[in-house]
């Protein structure tokens, strides 16, 4: 556990050092606070002290974002060659991966902290529901840390940061909302299947503060799954080299 | 901290580009590894660092199995990957940190083990910069020093001292004889006099094999199989008569004329003869000078290309 958190600080400092981290933070910031704030059905209009707007965005806007900084994680370093340095220390492919994705869900959690003003404020434009708050930030950490996971596999399996980029979101998109737009389309037990799958169902069973071990099972099989397959992809080395 | 390598293998689809080899390394030896470019010498090491597995075979480093304790022999090897690939946006000291961390080098000797290695390899001025700006010689002092960070006890070195100007190479020839003294090392190059500077013995890879194991000088009599001397006389007048009575002595198995003005001659000893006290007490009865004689060695670069070109 310590190397893993040796690796996790690590890249956290490369992510400050590089700048992408302040962009991260300050385009998120900006997309999800001008939304929130001044534009469309904002909390004005809607004229209720909620976050359900800010949350909305934010799923948007994570989706975008994650996989920029997930992108670089493993691509680069095999690019660069920098892996082969990485993984002739006294670490395994597995300390290395998870490394990483704590890294992205440390950098995303200092997003989503950073946003907390906005849930001070609403909350002093009036009553505010607590519990709806803390399940909707609840929410996006686990819709996070799936996006990153997923973006993760995608950095595995290439040496380009932009076919990482891509791939991530590629199959982030159908998680996000072709599932659900199938499972809109069609009925019975296909339709079923979809909901499920379409990670939305379940990210809006848990804003609304709705959380049963069904959509825990599903974030947690997504998180797994990909760092798993992102391991697999690194240790593959050993057979193709 | 032997290294034990047990018929190794690896293929890369249907090539192999290690086929078979094995060999032993004993502790305190400066493994030269040569071979023409792709012969297998990378592979070789990156299976040693366990950054590969092998397809099969198996290799032992002070008795534990790649196999089956990768980590544990992770912390006993320092390694230099053959293009020195670094951070470049960590500083020197960062990068150092780093790897001194995760390679487990405990909390308490960890900044006297960065500042121990930063004055070793001559990084003071430069370690507060980041790695990308440092020029290729200090970079590769940054992969060094990364290395031999957490005090292995094997350094496994692939081309150290490609790119570097000629003080740099003597400088990083110099550190690795000095760690010779106390610890393994295996390093790979196609530099031949940096093999004979370094190193106290020669493996020659060619095709994924090992073709010849020794040291230089052991390489140079097995290639040569006798002694070949050169002579150069003065104060004679015929050179049939120089030549005829060499070829009389017991021990010359032929002689050629090296030089069509001077008394200079080539002399090919019988297998396990040596004709330089005959020479000498011909030349003594004949009242010839012998201003030179001395031995002909077969040179590094002519045994490797002749085990390595078919």
């Amino acid at each position: 556990m310590k190397k893993v958190w040796i690796i996790t600080i690590k890249e956290l400092h490369s992510f400050f050092d590089s700048l992408s981290a302040y962009i991260m933070l300050v385009a998120f910031l900006g997309f999800s606070g001008f939304f929130t704030w001044l534009y469309g059905s904002d909390v004005f209009l809607r004229n209720q002290a909620d976050l359900q707007v800010f949350f909305a965005i934010a799923y948007w806007t994570l989706f975008f974002f994650i996989p920029s900084l997930t992108m670089k994680m493993l691509a680069e370093e095999k690019k660069s060659g920098t892996l082969e340095l990485l993984l002739t220390k006294a670490v395994t492919d597995w300390q290395v991966v998870t490394g990483k994705f704590l890294a992205c869900l440390l950098l995303v959690g200092i997003a989503l902290a950073l946003s907390l003003p906005y849930y001070i404020t609403v909350w002093s434009l009036g009553p505010v529901d607590h519990y709806a708050v803390w399940t909707g930030y609840l929410g996006l950490i686990l819709v996070s840390a799936t996006y990153i996971s997923i973006g993760l596999f995608a950095s595995s399996i290439t040496s380009n940061q932009i076919v990482a980029f891509l791939t991530a979101l590629f199959i982030g998109m159908f998680f996000h909302i072709i599932f659900d737009v199938l499972a809109g389309s069609s009925t019975g037990a296909l339709s079923e299947v979809f909901s499920y799958l379409s990670l939305s169902t379940h990210f809006e069973s848990v804003i609304r503060g709705v959380i049963d071990t069904r959509n825990i099972l599903y974030f947690l099989t997504l998180i797994l799954g990909g760092l798993v397959f992102s391991e697999i992809n690194l240790s593959k080395r050993n057979i193709i080299g | 901290m032997d290294i034990i390598v047990e018929s190794l293998t690896k293929k890369y689809g249907l090539q192999r580009a290690v086929d078979n080899i094995s060999f032993d390394i004993q502790k305190g030896e400066i493994i030269g590894f040569l071979g023409p470019n792709g012969a297998g010498k990378t592979t070789t090491m990156k299976i040693l660092t366990c950054f590969m597995a092998p397809t099969e075979g198996d290799v032992r480093v002070g008795g534990f199995s790649i196999r089956e304790h990768p980590e544990k022999i992770k912390q006993m090897i320092g390694y230099l990957p053959e293009h020195n690939a670094l951070y470049q946006d960590m500083t020197v000291m960062d990068s150092l940190r780093f790897v001194a961390q995760i390679q487990g080098v405990d909390k308490k000797i960890l900044d006297r083990r960065i500042h121990e290695m930063i004055v070793r390899t001559g990084l003071n001025p430069e370690k507060h910069k980041k790695i990308g700006e440092l020029s290729k010689g200090y970079k590769q002092r940054v992969g060094l020093a990364q290395a031999m960070i957490h005090d292995p006890q094997i350094l496994i070195l692939d081309e150290p001292t490609s790119g570097l100007d000629p003080n740099q190479i003597v400088e990083i020839r110099n550190l690795i004889r000095e760690i010779g003294e106390e610890k393994t090392v295996v390093l790979s190059t196609h530099i031949l006099p940096e093999v004979e500077a370094t190193c106290s013995r020669i493996l020659i890879i060619n095709k994924g094999k090992i073709v010849a194991d020794g040291t230089a000088a052991s390489l140079r009599t097995q290639a040569q199989g006798q002694e070949i001397l050169k002579v150069r006389l003065e104060d004679v007048d015929d050179r049939n008569l120089v030549f005829m009575s060499l070829r009389q002595l017991e021990s010359v198995a032929m002689v050629d004329f090296l030089s069509a003005s001077e008394m200079v001659f080539e002399i090919h000893s019988k297998a396990g003869m040596s004709s330089r006290r005959g020479i000498f007490e011909m030349c003594v009865r004949n009242q010839w000078v012998i201003t030179e004689l001395s031995g002909i060695e077969t040179r590094l670069e002519d045994i490797f290309r002749d085990l390595t070109m078919n």
